[in-house]
């Protein structure tokens, strides 16, 4: 048995024969030609058939992997029809009178050297994309390169380097895992084999003589083993059978709706505390996110986030989620997240201090400019603003008050807005109480059970020694919960829930039965609860 | 010719994306675009020449716009950066 350690870029584990998968294209030979135009003719019928051809991958990936990842695809269409390409391309039969391919294959190689030489890792990963559109235009031209053809058996996939491209064409019935030893956890392919949800490792020195040997990727640890002994095998056999029961699952509920036998709906969305969570929305098929904690913008900066800075990051979640519904919530710093440049004085009892909407309406102009960034951003997909900590009818109306002058100003100014729910955390047992004057004044609630949970039993998570006194499921915060659904509903507006509790899955029926119109789960969650709910009679 | 300074606040600079999106939005306009940055210069139509130019988060980029409608296009470009990069 041999193990080698590469650097992960999915989890998940794959066993299997090794296919070595080369790009057999040999090499391109300079040959000189007679008729120049003819050539030129050639070259742009191979030219344009490369278009079509990205065209169909672009659908292909827009199924697979969705429009955000499929774009590469647009992009090396337009890279296609860049001027100094074509221009160098071009010149170079015109002047020497040689042949297309190799022309296109020199180009493809001076562009993509240029690349790999920028000092910025990501300008230098756009290499393997000259080189990719290039390879393309060569095949054509020669009739020759591999088809994605991988076989009759699954195997892992052992090359030097993959083309987004060849990843996307592959057949995925027939693909267990990639092992590569170029490219970086930043290239398309890791992030098209990440969102295709396929084992994958990069970084390791690989060898022809593999070919056909049975190996075991080990997405998790980022181990592969070529010749694993037997109980290396039965290890991973275990392992691969819990991960196929779980993938089964997502099969299939994947694109189903949330829905039980009788027809009660249920909004089933994520909880994310960062955009880089985005990619486990979409493979984990939420419906939206119900609750986008926008502390790290904060927590992550020397100084405060500016609202261009904010903008980019909001715009870029609502663009992802492609018009299903994003709910950030804004600012929760204080408490157990603190934040240098906030300079806030210490508390003896910071959970019942200033923090989140208290430390907002103090601070209007630190709100102010996350509200303008939300607002702007909102323009670009369906955005909703949950105000966290809220106690009283007197905060919501200020609230309303400073967003609804935010509104005014950017409208004034031209700028575009979309149209914004804003609702509040009920995470206090104040806001839960009064919850019916509270649904007067918003368009929805979210329970944060986790604060109303501390709140209401006053008993502190963080302290071991309080474990005995601990009721997750205390007759207390089930009533309020019912309490504020009931509340809600009575005023027109919905109810949902956020916190740990939501992802409670012995009382998703309980929750059901109290008409909780939406769940926000991790995003782990997401299909297991989809399947208590659509079992539900 | 008109001119405006921007600042790059995407997080990995003029990626393959947005380049994409600036030329589409170039190639609308008859004006002369240039980009310019402390590397260079490139023609805001020609893809690879600006990614080459490997822009990061928090360069700052010189546009130049000459030809007839040059302050309305410099206009709209202003815009297509504050929205897209």
């Amino acid at each position: 048995m041999e193990k080698y350690t590469g650097k992960k870029v999915f989890n998940g584990v794959a066993i299997g024969p090794i296919l070595f998968y080369s790009k057999e294209q040999g090499q391109v030979v300079r040959r000189h030609v007679d008729d120049v135009d003819a050539e030129l003719s050639r070259y742009e019928a191979a030219k344009a058939k490369a278009v079509e051809q990205l065209g169909e991958l672009y659908e292909k990936a827009v199924q697979e992997v969705g429009e955000v990842n499929a774009q590469i695809f647009e992009v090396h269409s337009m890279l296609l029809e860049d001027d100094d390409y074509n221009d160098s391309i071009t010149n170079m039969i015109t002047t020497q009178e040689i042949n297309a391919e190799y022309a296109v294959a020199m180009t493809g190689d001076h562009f993509a050297e240029m690349f790999a030489n920028m000092d910025d890792e990501y300008f230098q990963a756009r290499s393997a994309d000259i080189k990719d559109i290039s390879d393309r235009v060569v095949s054509i031209l020669t009739g020759k390169g591999n088809n994605g053809d991988l076989g009759e058996e699954p195997v892992i996939i052992v090359a030097e380097d993959l083309a987004p491209s060849e990843t996307v064409k592959m057949d995925k019935s027939k693909l267990l895992a990639f092992v590569t030893q170029l490219g970086s956890t930043n290239s398309h392919t890791a992030i098209l084999a990440r969102t295709m949800g396929i084992p994958a490792l990069i970084g390791i020195e690989i060898q022809k003589e593999w070919d056909g040997k049975l190996a075991i990727v080990d997405g998790k640890e980022g181990i592969l083993y070529v010749d694993p002994d037997e109980t290396t095998i039965m290890e991973y056999r275990k392992r691969k059978k819990e991960e196929e029961e779980r993938n089964e699952l997502y099969q299939t509920l994947k694109g189903k709706e949330t829905i039980t036998q009788s027809g009660q709906k249920v909004h089933l969305y994520a909880n994310i505390g960062n955009v880089a969570d985005l990619a486990t929305v979409l493979m984990n098929d939420a419906e939206g996110i119900g609750l986008f904690r926008s502390e790290f913008l904060y927590l992550e900066s020397q100084d405060y986030p500016t609202e261009e800075e904010q903008f980019q990051v909001y715009k870029r979640v609502a663009e992802t989620m492609a018009g299903k519904k994003v709910i950030i919530r804004t600012l929760d710093i204080g408490a157990d997240k603190q934040v240098d440049y906030f300079d806030l004085e210490k508390e003896d009892n910071p959970a019942l201090g200033f923090r989140a909407i208290r430390i907002c309406l103090s601070r209007p102009e630190v709100f102010k400019t996350q509200l303008r960034a939300l607002f702007r951003a909102s323009a670009f997909g369906n955005i909703a603003i949950m105000y966290p900590m809220i106690t009283s009818v007197e905060e919501v109306r200020q609230i309303k008050e400073i967003s609804s002058a935010i509104k005014a100003e950017l409208q004034e100014a031209g700028i575009p807005i979309g149209e914004v729910e804003e609702g509040i955390m009920i995470e206090t047992p104040a806001a839960a109480i009064i919850s019916d004057l509270l649904a007067k004044e918003v368009d929805f609630f979210s329970i944060g059970t986790n604060d109303l949970t501390q709140y209401t039993l006053a008993i502190d998570r963080q302290n071991p020694r309080l474990d005995p006194f601990y009721n997750a499921h205390h007759e207390a915060i089930l009533r309020l919960i019912r309490m504020v659904a009931k509340n809600a509903h009575e005023a027109g507006i919905w109810a949902g829930i956020c916190g740990e509790l939501g992802a409670d899955m012995e009382l998703t029926e309980t929750f059901l039965e109290m008409g909780i119109d939406e769940l926000s789960v991790s995003p782990g969650c997401v299909l297991p609860i989809r399947k208590i709910i659509r079992d539900v009679k | 010719m008109v001119a405006f300074n921007y600042t790059i606040t995407d997080e990995v600079g003029i990626h393959a994306r947005p380049a994409g999106m600036l030329v589409q939005e170039a190639k609308k306009h008859p004006e002369t675009i240039t980009l310019k940055t402390a590397k260079g210069s490139a023609d805001a139509r020609k893809l690879l020449a600006i990614m080459a130019l490997g822009v990061k988060q928090g360069d700052e980029v010189t546009v130049e716009v000459s030809g007839e409608n040059e302050e309305e296009t410099a206009k709209i470009l202003q815009e297509f950066f504050s929205a897209n990069l």
